[in-house]
């Protein structure tokens, strides 16, 4: 209870309330974030059951348009599963993805980013090095092409099987470096204040202070950089399912429905490829408004406490 | 300076090498040369004897220094699909990618300096606020979505633009152009306009802010009480310093619309290099994979490198200081 | 007689989403050719406003609210804005405070004394090049044919501002505002620079207003000096009698607070309190709050500005008869 009444008079709410892009950016992703998690309960269709589905049905135009029917409020796919529950799953696959791919993004570059500002010497040295030379390599190439040779390592059938925890992998590894970075030159900027220096003489050991104090000065910026993160993290996964190195086709993030639809759009079916796309983007939108929102609140130049 | 040149191209070299290993090391693991060359139906005992006489059982080291020794010489394996030496299928394949990675940095020069120039001396005007705008949902949007609207928008409905290929192409000396058609500029169009999509929101508010930064200055200040003509002001003084950033941005962006060509190429059946390694991959064509890994490589070290170099040049401070 | 300069009841406002604050609330000046004018005050008087209000060059939100500013009979505050381009740096020049900060890092000094040149005077290149040598010379620069070519991190501190000061003489202005000019700078360039502005002066018969907090400098070089308070003259006249005789508690203050007067080792004397923010000025004089011998008008009125005695001195205290 204290600590929510501290939230509600911190500046951080206070700016919050006061700008209409954050409010809604805030809402809209809760709302998708809801439906997500419940979404056995929201779709109209279980779209992974395959009994559930006809071929017969595939490529209804959407319900109020000519040929449609009001059981597929959206329309189907090609292999008649209902559309608009397609994209619900979808859309849970995507941000379970995103979301897990930046927890361990942000664990391994956390760690990192504190051992190497922390203890300093070889080992900063050293890991450091490492994340520099994967640094200039675009992470959307490293992400491609470790999902390319997994692909061919594993063979079709089990990299489909295990494609969530792959994926995540893939996508959480390919950016690590960013958080280390960060976390970095927070704690380098830290440990020279007084506090570390007060607790070091205490006889508070190394990992506690780590721990304990510099850790959470550090959390700031990775806050902020996390939303952004999680923006790239969709849409690198849905990169990856477009190229077909992603999620397959049974159980298709909102990427893969999209790659789904695109031939079919030379033959009128535009709904398959429409939909999902609209969702993919407005989800990443407010993702990346939401952040922009908090790198402005949290930025100490704009700061007017 | 030349200290300068010389350490980047030290760390240069550096980057390749990791490279090239992760890339031996891919093929080692995963490739198989033996069904590169003689194809899947070969004995047991024949396989063995042709991995002893290629030296497949040497040790990995031995095999990498190898490995390199070759890709120095141009031999980056066999492509198992093409049965052509992997390197050569690259270089059929390049021409359609850089050709589109020029246009597209063309578009990206020539509206996002201006875009951004101008919406950083006027940036109240309605101009400015929409460009803005656009450039935020342009961020979101990912460059297939893109890609897929437009091909709609111009290649189904109104039927104004060709959706794939590249059309007729020209051929000067091995390289195949589609510069020199109507029909491969056309076809240029469409794809270009995409791939720019993902970097112009980034290129126009890089601009924008650099060069509201740079209005803020003392030296700018100190030039209008000099009494300059606004035009020199703005397009001499504070130009030349917002260029500096951007260029080394503009570097590192080249690397990563690399990338983008593979989600591009895809989208309009671009026969480049990025369509290539999908293909591969669909293929287990794992040699053409190790040579794309490779060949990009050292695509990105080379650009980055060179952009190091301009930047050098043309930042009058660090040109200097490197003499010291 | 017409003066070179004359600025008359001139206000300066900041235009801040519903508010508008005043920086400078009706000063009024002159300045005649060849003469020295120093204007005191701490950071926040409105010092550097003024300068920049003369040129018409004040950052927005600021904008001239009311008065004048009368440049060789020319009212300047109203000509629009091609006009005014002319004049600045060409009848009038400017110096800023901080020489690494005011050239332009990327071009060379060649091109930023040339490019002076040739915006106001009808020269070809070369000749605005041996222009731009000759004012080199001028101030002393040694080598300067060298030096011309170089970019300005090549050059040290003292020798920067050097060259801006030769920037501001390129057209032979009649005016030069120099804006805190030494205050970047090691205690012995600055005498080196206000020597040089000083015989410039005599030897060109330019007008210079000085700007800057250092009484001391001013009390040096400068015939005349107006003390800025929150936006206002609390006190001017000629600089004998006002650094000898400051009859203002805040000049008082000021003179007080210089070093040399301090035996050492003493504690140095202090006004108490600071320069108000804009948006919280004191009503009636803006200085009582921090005032030894303010009264109940203090708090109340706004002391007008008015003469006192000879040599054009001027002082706006309620307390002082």
């Amino acid at each position: 209870m204290k600590s929510w009444n501290r939230f509600k008079n911190s500046y951080l709410f206070y700016s919050f309330k006061r700008d209409p892009v954050a409010i809604f950016s805030f809402s809209a992703l809760s709302v998708l974030v809801i439906i997500s998690i419940l979404a056995p309960v929201v779709a109209p269709y279980n779209t992974y059951d395959m009994a559930t589905i006809d071929i017969m049905d595939a490529e209804t135009p959407p319900a109020w348009m000519e040929g449609g029917s009001e059981s597929f409020i959206l329309g189907t796919d090609i292999q008649g599963r209902d559309l608009l529950s397609t994209m619900i799953y979808g859309l849970r696959v995507s941000l379970l993805i995103g979301v897990g791919a930046v927890l361990l993004q942000a664990v391994v570059g956390i760690l990192v980013g504190l051992l190497s500002g922390y203890l300093g010497g070889k080992l900063d040295a050293f890991l450091m090095r490492i994340a520099d030379i994967q640094f200039s390599i675009p992470y959307l190439i490293v992400a491609i092409f470790t999902s390319a040779i997994f692909k061919l390592a594993f063979g079709v059938g089990r990299y489909a099987e295990l494609a969530v925890p792959l994926l995540i992998i893939i996508i959480g590894m390919s950016e690590w470096p960013k958080y280390a970075r960060t976390v970095r030159a927070s704690v380098l900027g830290e440990k020279n204040k007084e506090y570390v220096e007060a607790a070091r003489v205490i006889g508070i050991n190394r990992w506690q202070i780590m721990y304990r104090h510099v850790l959470p000065n550090t959390l700031t910026p990775v806050l902020v950089i996390s939303t952004i993160q999680v923006a790239e993290a969709v849409m690198s996964e849905a990169a990856l399912s477009f190229l077909g190195l992603g999620m397959p086709i049974t159980k298709p993030s909102l990427g893969a429905l999209i790659r789904a639809g695109f031939e079919y759009i030379f033959s009128g079916s535009w709904w398959i490829t429409f939909f999902p796309g609209v969702l993919l983007a407005f989800l990443i939108l407010v993702i990346l408004l939401l952040g922009d929102w908090l790198r402005d609140v949290f930025n100490p130049k704009l700061y007017k406490g | 300076m030349f200290a300068f040149i010389v350490r980047r191209i030290i760390q240069a070299i550096i980057v390749m090498l990791v490279i090239s290993l992760v890339g031996f090391s891919i093929q080692h693991q995963i490739g198989d040369p033996i069904r590169d060359l003689v194809g899947e139906r070969v004995t047991p005992a024949e396989r063995e004897a042709i991995r002893d006489q290629l030296g497949l059982n040497d040790p990995f080291y031995v095999q990498y220094v190898r490995f390199v020794k070759n890709a120095c010489k141009g031999d980056l394996g066999l492509s198992f699909f093409y049965k052509k030496p992997a390197l050569e299928v690259i270089a059929a394949k390049a021409p359609a990618t850089i050709e589109l990675v020029i246009v597209t940095a063309l578009i990206l020069i020539v509206i996002s300096i201006p875009a951004g120039i101008y919406s950083a001396i006027y940036p109240k005007s309605w101009f400015s606020r929409i460009v803005m705008a656009f450039s935020t949902i342009g961020v979101a949007i990912p460059v297939f979505l893109t890609a897929i609207a437009l091909i709609y928008l111009f290649g189904v409905e109104l039927n104004w633009l060709p959706s794939y290929g590249r059309g007729e192409t020209v051929n000067l000396w091995g390289w195949e152009s589609g510069f020199f058609t109507w029909d491969g500029l056309k076809h240029l169009v469409l794809p270009s306009v995409s791939l720019s999509s993902i970097m112009l929101p980034l290129f126009i508010r890089l601009v924008r802010a650099e060069m509201m930064e740079v209005l803020e200055t003392e030296y700018i200040k100190f030039a209008w009480a000099k009494g300059l003509h606004r035009e020199r002001v703005w397009y001499i003084h504070a130009f030349k310093n917002t260029l500096l950033p951007v260029i080394t941005v503009f570097g590192v962006q080249l690397g990563i619309l690399f990338a983008f060509t593979i989600l591009t190429e895809t989208v309009f059946q671009w026969q480049g290099m990025g369509f290539m390694f999908l293909e591969a991959v669909e293929r287990s064509d794992t040699s053409l994979l190790v040579a794309y890994l490779v060949v990009v490589g050292v695509i990105f070290v080379v650009v980055n490198t060179i952009v190091d170099i301009v930047y050098g040049f043309v930042n009058p401070m660090v040109r200097i200081a490197g003499t010291k | 007689m017409r003066h070179l300069l004359e600025v008359k009841d001139l206000e300066v406002k900041f235009a801040l989403w519903s508010d508008e604050l005043t920086a400078i609330d009706g000063i009024s000046f002159t300045l005649d050719r060849g003469e020295l004018l120093g204007i005191v005050g701490e950071s926040g008087a409105g010092k550097s406003v003024t300068g920049f209000a003369i040129i018409n060059l004040i950052s927005k939100p600021g904008f001239i609210s009311a008065g004048q500013v009368l440049f060789e009979g020319q009212e300047l505050n109203r000509l629009p804005e091609e006009e005014m381009r002319a004049i600045r740096g060409n009848r009038i020049s400017m110096i800023f405070q901080d020489p690494m900060m005011t050239l332009n890092p990327v071009l060379t000094i060649r091109t930023q004394m040339v490019e002076t040149v040739l915006a106001h005077e009808n020269v070809s290149k070369a000749e605005a090049f041996d222009i731009a040598l000759d004012k080199l010379k001028k101030v002393h620069i040694p080598s300067p044919e060298k030096r011309i070519h170089q970019y300005p991190h090549e050059c040290s501190g003292g020798m920067r501002q050097r060259i801006v000061v030769a920037i501001a003489l390129l057209t032979n202005p009649a005016l030069i505002i120099a804006d805190e000019p030494t205050t970047a700078l090691d205690v012995t360039i600055q005498a080196e620079i206000m020597d040089l502005l000083l015989e410039l002066c005599e030897s060109e018969k330019m007008g210079l207003i000085l700007i800057t907090h250092d009484l001391a400098v001013v009390s040096q070089i400068t015939e005349k000096v107006i003390v800025m308070y929150a936006g206002k003259i609390v006190e001017s006249g000629s600089t004998q009698t006002v650094v000898e005789d400051p009859k203002h508690p805040y000049t008082q203050g000021l003179i007080k607070a210089l070093p040399g007067i301090i035996p050492p080792g003493s504690r140095l004397n202090q006004i108490p309190g600071m320069m108000p923010n804009l948006t919280d000025i004191p009503a009636g004089c803006a200085f009582h709050p921090r005032c030894n011998i303010s009264g109940n008008t203090c708090q109340m009125e706004v002391p007008a500005l008015i003469s006192k005695g000879q040599h054009d001195r001027m002082l706006a205290c309620h307390m002082i008869k």
